[in-house]
């Protein structure tokens, strides 16, 4: 197989990447320029073409998206999702440290091709740094009339503004986010409306990821057929790979969707194998919601639809994140579900109470006092919240149920083997204390 | 222990207690109005600024930002308590916020967590004696590729060893950014603040870009 040549990454390493200058001298700022000689419609419909399905973990293509704008709209919101808070994603804080101008430029031709005049791009509080880089990259464009009125000599003008988060995992979710911008709770909404017909300050507004609109400029810049003919048909396009762990080289790699998990793990041009001898138990293969595999799982293609065939959500982030064979599943399951536990926004009944009820459990687990019967109470517990069920408005506790039941369904022997162990008397005492 | 009891007896807000926003930092807010469509979307960005302003959100802050914003004191306190980076009390000088995602926790998170208590002698969202240093813990800081890691403030420490935690907090430096900063969120400089007071309006208070305009 032919070396992959990095798109997205491509200015990662180059000197002074982040500043306009260099990104200009690279290339940049080109494929927006052709943009704006076109009309809305035609980079509507070779997104379309070229099938960019979201990168923040739905896989939903971004296209389609623009595509139920309403014709007779009068003002269109563009909002960038850089809420990335799933661990252990961090895929779009390398876009953003080392080629905020690729974001800047995906943006722009974006919001002509949606109409949107003002753009909002939400950083999730946690990045400082980027933000920094971000601002600073914005105020470049600005300076040079990339933004603002009239840009590139066109009709067109675009006002693009930073808006940071401040510490709330449910953000991430578009309608989340939306509240959140208008300055509310982020408290995701009912949908439908979705929106694309009402979205924030009521009014028409597009959703997209970071990665998904850093990958705009290179289809317009290189056609659809370029963009189609990388990895599967179904999963087409360039897509940052995340991997983290006890492994050599952890880091964000880009390549094909054709790479199976263990490719990911251990090519010498990706993660590089295990360190200090240790070897896989269990991996995370993409964002820790998406569920977990076991070690003889490994050749999950990390693509949009395999990740179905082994019990798991989607492909999410493709973000892996390996459990050494030395490291305790009930400690893995106690971070789980507290994650969960902690982010959950409360505005559920289902989710705010089962996610509570199961970070409780595996950290009784966790702590020596797990009941036989624990194990089938998390799975109850999982069944019964989520929106695929239909018992909640956003996907976190679906995201939540994943990890919880592939764990304990992958790893149950172990798990009871723990239980089992546990000194006599020990789990009725503690339970008193922990609960 | 890190809980301080409080003096039920005491008003929340002192009657005719003197506003603890300077105008400068009201201007500051009012200058980002023209972003948005409603004047409670400032609310987030007037958040960070009277964060950064008085260390803390104060309920005298709250009532205030709520008047400058037209909306009602309890919107205002409703969306702070939902984020977990606004504190309403006073916190020390530099926040150590810890990982415990599950990337940091195979990485010896849970390790480095434990020495910085030690070190600190404090526990999560406690303030050191000496008001120096208070401690968060948080779910993901996106720097997995780095675990385990922290955050000093603004700054990123990637890859910390808890033998290595020690010279860290002892570095007055160790929230220093080596990027150049926007002062969008930062109180409001003195320039801002003397022409507020001169009436004049607080215009697109981004970073300035004279250096790049120098470097042309």
């Amino acid at each position: 197989m032919a070396a992959f040549e990095p798109v997205l990454l491509r200015n990662r390493g180059v000197e002074g990447s982040t500043t306009l200058k260099v990104y200009e001298s690279r290339g940049g700022y080109q494929a927006v320029r052709k943009a704006l000689k076109q009309t809305p419609d035609e980079i509507v419909a070779e997104v379309k073409k070229a099938n960019l399905r979201g990168r923040g973990g739905a896989g939903f293509p971004a296209g389609v998206k623009w595509g139920f704008l309403p014709k007779d709209r009068k003002k269109t919101l563009l909002c960038v999702n850089g809420d990335e808070s799933e661990p252990p994603t961090f895929c779009n804080r390398v876009l953003m440290e080392h080629d905020p101008h690729q974001l800047i430029e995906g943006t722009i031709i974006a919001a002509y091709a949606v109409q949107a005049q003002t753009v909002y791009i939400y950083l999730r509080g946690e990045f400082h740094e980027q933000f920094h880089i971000v601002q600073k990259a914005v105020d470049q464009a600005y300076a040079a009339g990339y933004l603002g009125k009239k840009i590139f000599g066109s009709d067109f003008s675009i006002e693009m503004y930073l808006h940071r988060g401040a510490g709330a995992y449910v953000c991430g979710e578009e309608t989340g986010l939306i509240e959140s911008l208008e300055g509310k709770r982020g408290w995701p909404r009912i949908k439908p409306p979705f929106p694309a017909i009402e979205g924030a300050f009521r009014l028409p507004t597009v959703v997209n990821n970071v990665e998904t609109l850093s990958c705009v400029p290179h289809i317009i810049e290189r056609g659809a057929d370029w963009f189609t003919g990388i990895g599967p048909a179904h999963s087409a396009g360039p897509k940052l790979f995340c991997i983290s762990g006890p492994v050599k080289r952890p880091g964000c790699y880009e390549g094909a969707m054709d790479i199976t998990v263990r490719e990911l793990i251990e090519r010498e041009d990706m993660g590089g194998g295990m360190i200090d001898g240790k070897h896989v138990k269990a991996v995370f293969p993409g964002g820790c919601s998406m569920g977990i595999l076991s070690a003889d799982e490994l050749d999950m293609k990390l693509d949009f639809d395999d990740p179905r065939n082994f019990g798991l959500l989607g492909l999410g982030t493709a973000a892996a994140v390996v459990i050494p064979h030395d490291m305790d599943m009930r400690v893995v399951l106690r971070n789980m579900a507290r994650f969960y536990g902690t982010e959950s926004c409360g505005q559920c009944t289902q989710c705010r109470e089962g996610t509570a009820w199961m970070h409780k459990i595996a950290t009784r687990i966790a702590a020596d006092a797990g009941r036989p019967e624990d194990l089938d109470v998390l799975l109850e517990t999982a069944r019964n919240m989520g929106m695929m069920p239909g018992l909640s408005i956003c996907g976190l506790p679906d995201g939540a149920t994943f990890p919880i039941e592939t764990t304990v369904k992958k790893f149950r022997s172990e798990l009871e083997e723990y239980i089992l162990a546990q000194p006599k008397g020990r789990a009725e005492y503690l339970l008193r204390v922990l609960n | 222990m890190s809980w301080k009891a409080i003096d039920r007896n005491q008003p929340v807000i002192e009657k005719d207690a003197a506003p603890v926003l300077s105008e400068a930092v009201r201007e500051k807010i009012r200058s980002f109005f023209p972003r948005y469509e409603t004047k409670r979307a400032v609310l987030l960005p007037a958040l960070h600024i009277v964060q950064n302003t008085l260390g803390y959100i104060s309920w005298q802050a709250m009532a205030e930002i709520a008047e400058i914003l037209e909306i009602h004191p309890a919107d205002v306190m409703n969306t702070t308590s939902f984020y977990t980076h606004f504190w309403t009390h006073p916190k020390g000088e530099k926040v150590v916020t810890v990982c415990r995602s599950i990337s940091c926790e195979a990485m010896g998170g849970a390790k480095m967590l434990d020495t910085i208590k030690k070190e600190l002698g404090i526990d999560e969202h406690g303030t050191t004696k000496d008001g120096r240093y208070s401690l968060v813990t948080e779910e993901c800081l996106a720097g997995c590729d780095h675990a385990p890691c922290l955050l000093i403030n603004e700054k990123m420490h990637k890859c910390v060893k808890a033998e290595d935690i020690p010279t860290l907090l002892a570095d007055v430096d160790n929230n220093k950014l080596s990027m150049p900063r926007s002062d969008l969120f930062d109180p409001p400089s003195e320039k801002q603040a003397a022409s507020a007071t001169m009436q004049d309006s607080v215009v697109g208070t981004t970073s300035d870009v004279s250096e790049m305009r120098e470097a042309e």
